[in-house]
């Protein structure tokens, strides 16, 4: 049966479901097979701390949002076109964000009294009437699979477990998929259970076929492939592009890549991914705490390793110390912040920005350190390079602040040609570098250079190079230690003015002021990039001039900031957090930025952002 | 002289001889007159011309204390660093350079209150590191609190009353922390350390060696039973591999198995020769090593043990890094950065 076809510019889907559903799985098998087609798209996964929450209560509930499109899109979408809720939890937890009018595929099975109970439906919601709103289509996803997989050597567990499959097969179905690319992977991950693994294919076939027959969907959509740039694309979440730029950094720089850390989320994933590239000579080290981890680190970086560590919130506060000794070291050294919510253990698994400020001041003492934040999944590959560029040429330690948000969403990524990445030179010292009063040379470990007023790199094995160094004050130029008061004020100022001068090395702030003449400039940092582009897209074509910029560099910022705040009547800055970067920027320039923030663990819906740029329009 | 020390193999050899001189830096050394860290520091000097190693290639990392300024003072690569973290940064660099020789320094604070942690791990893995802990049991650069390894009872500035901690046995907690070479000596007996450091060098992983060292303004006389030459015989028990363990004045006593399996000391002349057991610092289960650190009275210093307690082969960590990497690269061939920024799914939009 042939039903009709609709063509969508824009979809977004939210799949919700116990945490034993799968449903993270069924996500990423979705979004691979549309980032196949061609479509521009951006993921947001959504889990609970907890490994294995209560089964059928609201905390257990994991879901997975994904929006794709035949255009440019920057976020996974603020409300979804269709939800699939496995069960009453996820119907209950999901249902407020789902507007009228949207598709919604329940799975009936599931909504038993007791299930109903268990997060307090007094009746059945498919059933009163409080669906009315939605398109709702009411499956019996189990009963369904089990009965698709009766024939199949298969227990009636796992054949009830293969029912994300069929679900995703009937999405598969309804949105014009392609289905190889899920057998395929069905193939490799169940190679060794040639049951479960027909099981599974069965399943996703049966989804798909009740799709074509089933008159519950009378259409099917499809979305044409978007008009990217040409060339070799996949699709990448935040974590692996972050690793993967640390390995090329380390291959452009030609050094070997060191990682010390401690699991923690949602950072471990740089640590599982780089750990599985033993090919490219990296080095992992799972230190028993973070102290350890960020000591091992400068411990390499010392020896002349391009030196890691990474990390959440939680773990920045006990590595603090020892930042504060590379600082006074001068030795490159990357530390990784994937974002979380806080304070304390906070919320594991969910997004925030509220490390800036630990970033920037977290430690005893001037202890200057620059920092940069990624604005995409993908663009965690540009600044993991980028931070080890700063790191290394400046002899510093450089925050590179990546969040909860970016590390663990998704789009696609127009794959970088290797040969044409930036290369880093060490640059290691290589002999003495002042001569003494009677004409002997001796080696400066503090003799900076006039123009970085960064120190040599001098590794032990170097003949000739041998000096001590530590955390108690240096002696400007000798190096040795120095308890002189104008010595230390001096020392003070210097490493403050290394790093300013980074700046001359980053690009000016690129403000996109379509017409040009725009009142108000919405600037933001790291993640929050995709809304605040498409909440400036949607005031845009109101009618309503709205100028967008983006701040990579957080420490320094970028010469032209100054310049590029005074001219705008208004400057609002979305974060997620109470207001961080407006302090700075409220500190530095003396300007009053308005702040807009949100600390709900998720990012910025664009429709909050319209709603608050058009607010200060009108106070205008 | 390379085979004598094997856990050095990959060390550069130095191609000019050096001398104890060659290890002095230019630094004013700044311990208090008659601390015991002197000796140590001079008794190292004299030592490491044996190893024979390129000067450049050998590394002093320390934490913080008045122990930890020990680097500044030696003429080669060093690092005072964080208070407790030593050999933390130590493992960091002993993973990625293993041309290196790498001597940690620490004090009873330094490595058993804040770098405890680091100091287990750093032993259970065995990373190829030299660790000299300098006990002076009491704080000295805080000026004179006690310390994890200061006797219960012991009256400072922070305990006016008397602390109320039980102390730790360094060489105890080395075993219990798996420690694959553990060895205790003096800071004024130079022969005795140059013999130790002699056979921590040649370990491959990670080996302890906690060094009594006198505090002269906080903690005077803290060993005294064990150097005064009245006391001195009595008190101190030294193993010695392969032989029997015997001590005292004209070698009265020794050490013998119970008939519960523990062990004590005794006059030989009460159990005969034959009874009384052997030292085997070899041996895979550390039992009898650690019943023999368990012998001291914390107190009077009787019993005290001193030499090398442990000395057992396990690959160190480090080694163990490099070979999987290695393997990795040898069974797959060496990694190209395009195909893996391509990864294994991946369009073409054209
Ligand atoms: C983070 C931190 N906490 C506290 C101190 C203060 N502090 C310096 S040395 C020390 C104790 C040193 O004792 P020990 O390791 O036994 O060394 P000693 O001076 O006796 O050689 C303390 C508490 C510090 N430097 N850093
Ligand atoms: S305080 Fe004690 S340990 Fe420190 S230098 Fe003086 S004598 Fe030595
Ligand atoms: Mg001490």
């Amino acid at each position: 049966m042939s039903k009709q076809v609709v063509s969508l510019n824009r979809v977004v889907i939210r799949f919700a479901g116990d945490s034993g559903d799968g449903m993270q799985m069924t996500g990423d098998r979705f979004t691979s097979e549309t980032a196949g087609l061609g479509n521009d798209l951006s993921t947001l996964p959504d889990f609970p701390a907890e490994i294995r929450a209560p089964a059928g209560t609201i905390g257990g509930v994991s879901a997975f949002q994904l929006a794709f499109a035949d255009h440019d899109i920057t976020t996974p979408g603020d409300a979804p076109n269709v939800l699939v809720a496995m069960n009453p939890a996820a119907l209950k937890a999901n249902i407020r964000d789902l507007p009228r009018g949207a598709d919604l595929i329940v799975n009936t099975d599931e909504f038993t009294k007791r299930n109903l109970e268990k997060v307090g439906y007094t009746s059945n919601p498919i059933e009163d009437g409080s669906l009315e709103p939605f398109n709702v289509h009411a499956v019996a996803l189990t009963s369904q699979t089990v009965e698709a997989l009766k024939s199949f050597a298969v227990s009636k567990k796992e054949a009830e477990r293969a029912k994300n499959m069929y679900a995703l097969g009937l999405l598969s179905w309804l949105y014009s998929r392609g289905a190889e690319g899920t057998r395929s992977f069905l193939n490799k991950k169940f190679a060794h259970k040639p049951e479960i693994l027909a099981a599974n294919l069965a399943a996703f076939e049966a989804g798909w076929s009740f799709g074509e027959t089933t008159e519950s969907f009378s259409v099917q959509y499809e979305v044409a492939p978007a008009a990217l740039p040409t060339g070799l694309y996949r699709n990448i979440t935040g974590n692996p592009a972050l690793a993967l730029g640390l390995i090329a950094a380390a291959q452009q720089a030609g050094l070997p890549l060191f990682l010390g850390s401690y699991p923690i989320t949602p950072a471990s994933d740089i640590l599982h991914e780089l750990a599985k590239n033993h090919r490219f000579g990296v080095m992992t080290f799972q230190a028993e705490d973070e102290i350890a981890g960020v000591g091992a680190a400068i411990g390499a970086a010392y020896g002349g390793a391009l030196a890691v560590t990474t990390t959440s919130g939680p773990g920045v506060a006990l590595k603090s110390e020892a930042i504060g000794l590379a600082v006074s070291l001068e030795l490159p050294l990357i530390i990784v912040d994937v974002q979380r919510g806080g304070p304390s253990t906070g919320l594991p698994t969910k997004t925030e920005q509220s490390d800036l400020l630990q970033a920037m001041f977290g430690r005893n003492g001037e202890s200057p350190v620059p920092v940069i934040a990624p604005q995409s999944p993908s663009d965690c590959f540009h600044a993991a390079i980028e931070a080890a560029r700063i790191a290394v040429e400046y002899r510093t330690p450089v925050f590179l602040l990546s969040d909860g948000y970016i590390a663990n969403g998704s789009e696609p990524w127009l794959v970088p040609d290797a040969d044409t990445l930036p290369k880093i030179d060490p640059n290691f010292a290589t002999g003495p570098n002042h001569t003494k009063a009677d004409g002997t040379e001796e080696f400066w470990p503090y003799l900076r250079d006039p123009e970085t007023l960064a120190r040599p790199w001098a590794i032990p094995g170097t003949k000739g190079l041998e000096h001590r160094i530590g955390g108690l004050e240096k002696a400007d130029g000798a190096g040795g230690i120095s308890y002189d008061p104008d010595n230390h004020d001096t020392m003070v100022r210097l490493r403050q003015a290394k790093i300013d001068g980074i700046a001359d090395t980053i690009p000016d702030l690129v403000v996109d002021d379509p017409t040009g003449d725009a009142d108000i400039l919405v600037l933001g940092w790291g993640s929050t990039y995709g809304p605040i582009g498409a909440a400036c897209e949607i005031t845009r074509r109101t009618g309503v001039n709205v100028a967008q910029a983006h701040l990579r560099y957080l420490n320094p910022f970028p010469r032209n900031l100054g310049d590029v705040l005074r001219s705008y009547r208004k400057v609002l800055v979305p974060e997620m957090n109470l207001g961080q970067l407006t302090m700075l920027l409220r500190a530095k320039y003396l300007v009053d930025v308005t702040s807009i923030n949100q600390v709900r663990g998720m990012p910025f819906k664009s429709t909050e952002l319209v709603a608050a740029i058009t607010a200060a329009i009108e106070t205008l | 002289m390379t085979d004598t020390y094997p856990s050095l193999s990959l060390v550069p050899k130095t191609d000019i001889a050096i001398t104890a001189k060659d290890f002095k830096s230019d630094q004013e050394v700044r311990w208090c007159p008659g601390c015991g860290d002197y000796s140590i520091l001079s008794n190292v000097q004299a030592f490491l011309p044996e190893l024979g190693l390129a000067r450049e290639n050998i590394v002093f990392i320390s934490g913080i204390g008045c122990s930890s300024r020990f680097p500044y003072y030696m003429n080669t690569f060093g690092m005072h660093s964080i208070h407790g973290r030593a050999p933390a940064i130590a493992t960091g660099l002993a993973v990625s350079r293993p041309d290196l020789s790498i001597w940690v320094i620490t004090g009873d604070g330094d490595s058993l209150s804040i770098g405890g942690n680091h100091l287990i791990h750093a032993l259970r893995r065995n990373v190829n590191l030299k660790i000299l802990m300098f006990n002076n049991r009491i704080y000295g650069l805080t000026k004179g609190q006690y310390s994890p390894t200061s006797e219960q009872g012991k009256v400072t500035k922070s305990t006016p009353e008397g602390s109320l901690d039980y102390s730790f046995n360094p060489v105890s907690l080395a075993l219990g922390a798996e420690a694959t070479f553990v060895a205790r000596t003096l800071d004024s007996d130079r022969k005795h350390m140059t013999e130790v450091l002699r056979q921590a060098a040649a370990h491959e992983g990670t080996a302890l060696v906690e060094i009594y060292q006198n505090c002269n303004i906080f903690n005077d006389g803290a060993f005294d039973p064990l150097k005064d030459n009245e006391t001195r015989d009595d008190v101190t028990m030294r193993l010695v591999h392969g032989e029997p363990i015997r001590f005292g004045a004209d070698n009265s006593k020794g050490v013998t198995r119970t008939e519960d399996g523990h062990i004590k000391v005794v006059n030989v002349e009460d159990v005969g020769e034959a009874a009384i057991i052997s030292h085997d610092a070899h041996a895979k289960d550390p039992g009898l090593a650690f019943a023999l650190s368990r012998l001291s009275n914390p107190r009077t210093l009787e019993n005290t043990p001193i030499g090398v307690f442990r000395d057992i082969n396990r690959p160190s960590y480090d080694r163990l890094v490099r070979e999987q990497i290695s393997d990795v690269i040898e069974r797959k061939g060496p990694g190209d950065l395009q195909s893996l920024l391509n990864g294994s799914d991946t369009w073409n939009v054209s």
